[in-house]
């Protein structure tokens, strides 16, 4: 309790603190916490068509984005990883790709894809890879030689050598590039919703800015916040349970 | 006895470094045998061009059998930790049907004294503990050799005793051939049935000895017994221990059999 009050009161203060400046100021630019809340609950509790046609999809491009960059990264991340040949002709050009900031993508993909779904995902996926896919050949390339002999005495068959050691012994490092791609993705799925789709979070924002409706802009800058902290806490606790055979702290272990 | 293991004029360079020069030797099933030499001398070459994890620059070795097992120096880095201890002895066993690799392992982990420790982490264990577990899961195995590298290097003097005594009587109670390379000398005769003494660069067998000591050896009184003293302080003078001038090796062992003769017969 201690802990949970440590915790948030930083930030409920400074939640009144908005609220009472918000309300001395009286600006439509901006809006105290009470009213934002009041403009939440017109738009989609007493709405819900909009969470049904602009949240959920958000959500679903925002996930479907992360996990398909999620299950190419750490593949793709594996093999380059485990070859040194494979990673000297791939390294130059995963650095050029790296470098490219995504947004600059959006109207490439939009005439790729003609906006839309494939779009707004393929915005996503070649945002978020990058993070997952460096730590994941970062991570394969950790497992050490006592491990890699280990294997090769035992001759375990391939499948179980990259499941059973490489993917064990990379997940510390591909859990952090997954945390980082996750919160990449919720940014990207708001660019690539700005233009071209009158559908999503983003889209619905913009819409808001245009009709000067600053209150419900507020509400979904703060519904992205809390879609934000939401998915990282809920990715923190698979991390958790995935990587509980993790040494805790060193008085635990025996010397 | 039929041989376990032929090793037939192996050698290995690194570039133009040449770590050990046309090695020939057996190893006998059942048997003991100790490879001892000072550090770096080739000994981990040795080792693993034995266990095929690096292929020789010529010569062959042949293992009359199907698989062998590794025991390393560095069980912290051998062993996973991402498995429970029972999960590590069950690690090279998964071809094997779920209810056959369970009992193996049980087994195994019952030679070593580890039955309670099954389901903990390795990381929970003390080193010598851990050690037992990578022992355990290479008897699991069931490996027609079993290696060891330098096994018992990482651990307390007391523990090295300990883990000493506990691999004559595994090996004992079931019929193990075991190739163990060390750098300790007293560790090399202690164990041993047969001790092939490795020195100069690069590395060539100096010496294949027989252990004159009984099977059932014990720290205090082994270590003791007046064999025991000759054969550690030859193979000491045969690695030069102290750095006396080399002895036209020959020679000096004729001297030493009559010396030997006359402590035994005195």
């Amino acid at each position: 309790m201690n802990k949970f009050l440590q915790r948030w009161t930083v930030f409920a203060g400074l939640v009144v603190f908005w609220q009472l400046a918000g309300m001395a100021a009286d600006d439509p630019f901006f809006p105290p916490p009470s009213d934002i809340v009041s403009a939440a609950w017109e738009w989609w509790v007493l709405e819900p068509q909009n969470v049904t046609e602009h949240i959920l999809p958000s959500i679903g491009r925002l996930l479907s984005g992360w996990a398909i960059a999620s299950v190419i990264g750490v593949a793709l991340g594996v093999l380059l990883g485990r070859s040194d040949r494979a990673m000297d002709y791939a390294g130059p050009l995963l650095v050029f790709l790296r470098s490219i900031p995504p947004p600059a993508l959006v109207p490439v993909f939009l005439l790729l894809f003609r906006g839309g779904t494939s779009m707004q995902l393929a915005t996503i996926i070649f945002g978020v890879i990058w993070p997952v896919l460096l730590n994941s050949v970062d991570g394969a390339r950790s497992v050490d030689v006592t491990k890699v002999d280990t294997s090769a005495v035992f001759r375990i068959p391939r499948h179980q050598w990259v499941l059973g050691v490489v993917l064990p012994a990379a997940s510390p490092k591909i859990f952090a590039g997954l945390r980082v791609s996750l919160s990449l993705s919720l940014v990207l799925m708001v660019i690539s919703e700005l233009v071209g789709t009158d559908n999503g979070i983003g889209s619905q924002l913009m819409q808001a800015q245009r009709e000067f409706d600053y209150t419900r802009m507020w509400a979904g800058i703060v519904l992205l916040g809390v879609l934000g902290y939401g998915l990282n806490t809920v990715l923190l606790a698979v991390e958790r349970r995935a990587l509980a055979w993790q040494p805790r702290s060193r008085d635990e272990q025996h010397a | 006895m039929s041989n376990m293991l032929e090793v037939a004029d192996l050698g290995h360079s690194y570039g133009d470094y040449e770590a050990i020069g046309g090695l020939t030797f057996t190893v006998r099933a059942g048997e003991l045998v100790c490879v001892v030499g000072p550090s770096g001398c080739g000994k981990s070459t040795l080792l693993r061009t034995i266990s095929g994890l690096i292929a020789p620059s010529r010569g062959d070795v042949t293992l009359n059998g199907s698989h062998l097992a590794v025991v390393f120096q560095d069980y912290q880095r051998s062993l996973f930790p991402w498995l429970t201890v029972q999960g590590n002895v069950e690690f090279p066993l998964r071809s094997l049907p779920r209810a056959e690799r369970r009992s193996r392992a049980a087994e195994a982990l019952a030679w070593v004294g580890l039955s309670a420790a099954a389901k903990k982490r390795p990381w929970q264990l003390s080193g010598g503990m851990q050690q037992r577990v990578a022992i355990a899961r290479a008897l699991a195995y069931r490996p027609a050799l079993l290696l060891m590298d330098e096994p018992f290097a990482s651990v307390d003097a007391q523990t090295r005793f300990e883990l000493e005594d506990l691999l004559l009587r595994v090996r004992r109670e079931h019929d193990t051939t075991v190739l163990v390379v060390t750098h300790d000398i007293d560790e090399s005769v202690y164990l041993g049935d047969r001790i092939l003494v490795l020195s100069g660069s690069p590395a060539k067998l100096v010496a294949d000895l027989e252990v004159p000591l009984p099977a059932e050896r014990d720290q205090v009184t082994t270590r003791t017994d007046e064999a025991f003293v000759a054969l550690r302080s030859k193979v000491a003078r045969l690695l030069n221990v102290g750095g006396k001038p080399t002895l036209d090796v020959d020679k000096w062992a004729a001297a030493e059999r009559e010396s030997l003769s006359e402590t035994v017969s005195s």
